[in-house]
């Protein structure tokens, strides 16, 4: 009843709230722009038999000398903006949602068994995150990105990089999951609920998975959002540096990095239409986010 | 307060081991390090014999030990790109980011504190929401699109300003700086606004939060009360209690000025360590980037080993604990 009511309640003030209202409407439209793309879009920008050069550098429509076939233009490679536009959004959310995931089982893993058991695990886990906690997630990224090209096969670098920059991007992630997790655990044991729970002899993971995880689910959901975006950001830095993705299956980073080499001359439609595709993105995702926690932490309402 | 003080030099020097024990691991299990320091013709007798002299036949711990031993005599190995000695190449590279980070570190204090504050005393201010919401925006705009931005703005468009390297710079001793010429302060100018944006907001929005609590606390009303001057009790009484988070974030954001002037490096081709680091990366320079991430750690643990001790500098209350 008190959850169906704080759901309402959110409701409530969602419906108030004309900048979450439009954050989530942008969300939702890029969202789905990018699980469509391939029926939403003109041509395969993977696909290099898709285009031609005789097509490069058109500007946008509302521009002269525009080929109404290209909405917003195309680059050098007569590669259409949308199209590559709406695969690069896709493989920056796949990328920054299985990050997303990894880092949360990992994290909020870790954190509730901390939180549950508390002693010496709790103290290791603790440290290794106040270790990563130093390290920047950026460089962390960066780091394991650097070890898996010192590790791995040169043939098989290509066909891994969506899975090393995931991995990378999980592995800085974790530790605001750890953290939360495991503080909210720690309020959660000493409640009577849970304290029934272990005298019924219940085993320890359903403790901890069926009793306590619903109940610190609130705060994660609000990790959940911010870490979205700081995934989403971190693979487009990391593809803007060139570690990240190559220029042939690019992300909405890659396509900043290829825009970049346009600064200079006139087409300025190369460069800053992904990059205000990217920051509506995180714009948007953050401004949920926002909101999020102060649904969920009533004494800042 | 000795006792304290002990305590953290000791986790201190845990961290940096367990820093040094990855810098290790790093280099001696991501690839051969004598397949990277040999070339092809040299025979596996050779190789094999360099393997031995190097010691790297002897048990993992006592490589360990002489590895943090020579560490610390600053003996940092060679590149494998360059086969110069990293702790040239780094030291050579110091004095342009530490440069770039104190100049972004000062310009996000010197704007963030005053809005935190602006923005607390006057939350319903039409100044305040505008604020605001511009460091929403500020925080979701990725570094490196920020410097494009301004790259665009006022080096492209405007022409003011370079847009890479470090202009002029002096040589004092072994300190490359870019401070005491024109030039070079020119060219700094954009790197250090790019990389202080991100840490801006942050202050803004901690030290406003910060203030906010502080002036509901009952000290601020009992002052209200007495009949104290606005002026005196906001910038007296309130915001020299907003000090220690302040402080605080200092430290925290040194991490964070350190990783995002690799970006900012690597926009504006700034000379610097972030950059040398990347080139590291792309080219599995594994002693390059073991002894970056050393150098970077030791700052870290050394900036906030300080920022403790600042604590007990400035707020009385700490002291007190221990007489009691």
């Amino acid at each position: 009843m008190i959850a169906f009511l704080k759901k309402f309640e959110g409701l409530w003030l969602f419906v108030h709230s004309p900048s979450a209202i439009v954050a989530a409407m942008v969300a939702t439209l890029i969202i789905l722009g990018a699980i469509f793309a391939s029926w939403i879009a003109l041509v395969n920008p993977y696909d290099l038999a898709s285009f031609s050069l005789f097509d490069g550098l058109l500007p946008p429509v509302w521009q002269d000398g525009a080929n109404p076939k290209y909405l917003l233009g195309t680059d050098d490679q007569g590669r259409d903006m949308i199209s590559a536009i709406l695969y690069g959004a896709r493989l920056s959310l796949i990328i920054g949602l299985s990050a997303l995931t990894i880092a949360a089982v990992i994290g909020v893993g870790l954190g509730l068994a901390a939180g549950y058991y508390g002693g010496r695990f709790d103290a290791v886990v603790m440290r290794i995150a106040d270790v990563q906690l130093a390290l920047p997630a950026i460089l962390t990224a960066l780091l394991i990105d650097g070890i898996a090209r010192g590790i791995l096969p040169a043939a098989i670098q290509q066909d891994l990089r969506v899975a090393v920059l995931t991995l990378a991007i999980a592995l800085s992630l974790w530790v605001n999951f750890a953290r939360t997790a495991r503080a909210t655990t720690f309020v959660q044991m000493n409640k009577e609920y849970v304290q029934a729970a272990i005298m019924m002899g219940q085993r320890p993971s359903r403790v901890m998975f069926v009793h306590i995880l619903p109940n610190i689910l609130g705060p994660l959901l609000v990790i959940m959002t911010v870490d979205l975006a700081s995934a989403i950001l971190l693979e487009a830095t990391l593809s803007f540096l060139g570690i990240g993705l190559p220029a042939d299956s690019p992300s909405l980073g890659t396509l900043i990095r290829i825009g970049m080499q346009f600064l200079l001359s006139g087409e300025w439609w190369i460069l800053w239409i992904p990059t205000l595709f990217l920051i509506a993105l995180v714009v948007s995702i953050n401004i949920l986010g926002d909101f999020l926690r102060d649904i969920f932490n009533p004494r800042l309402r | 307060m000795v006792y304290f003080i002990v305590k953290r030099m000791i986790q201190s020097v845990f961290v940096m081991l367990a820093v040094a024990f990855l810098a290790f691991s790093l280099f001696r299990f991501v690839g051969d390090p004598i397949t990277q320091m040999t070339g092809v013709e040299t025979s596996v007798a050779d190789q094999e014999r360099l393997r031995e002299e190097l010691g790297l036949n002897d048990p993992f711990v006592s490589q360990f030990i002489r590895f943090t031993g020579d560490m610390l005599q600053g003996d940092f190995g060679y590149s494998y790109r360059t086969r110069q000695p990293v702790a040239d190449m780094i030291t050579e590279r110091v004095p342009a980011t530490l440069e770039l980070g104190v100049v972004a570190l000062i310009i996000s204090l010197l704007v963030g504190v005053p809005a935190g504050v602006y923005t607390a005393l006057k939350p319903r201010g039409i100044w305040t929401q505008t604020i605001l919401m511009t460091t929403l925006v500020g925080v979701s705009i990725p570094t490196f699109v920020i410097g494009i931005m301004l790259i665009f703005l006022f080096g492209v468009q405007l022409g003011w300003l370079p847009t890479f390297g470090r202009g002029g710079t002096v040589q004092i001793g072994n300190w490359e700086s870019s401070l005491f010429t024109i030039s070079g302060w020119r060219a700094l100018l954009l790197p250090a606004i790019t990389l202080g944006v991100y840490q801006l907001t942050l202050t803004m929005r901690l030290v406003r939060a910060e203030m906010m609590e502080v002036m509901r606390s009952d000290y601020i009303r009992f002052a209200m009360a007495r009949g104290v001057p606005m002026r005196k009790l906001h910038y007296k009484h309130a915001l020299v209690n907003t000090m220690v988070p302040v402080i605080t974030i200092i430290g925290l954001q040194f991490g964070g000025v350190i990783a995002f002037s690799i970006v900012t490096e690597s926009v504006f081709q700034w000379p610097g360590m972030g950059l040398l680091f990347l080139e590291s990366i792309r080219f599995v320079d594994i002693p390059v980037m073991g002894v970056y991430l050393v150098v970077i750690a030791f700052f870290f643990v050394l900036v906030n080993l300080v920022v403790d001790l600042l604590y007990v500098a400035i707020d009385p209350r700490l002291r007190l604990r221990d007489v009691e």
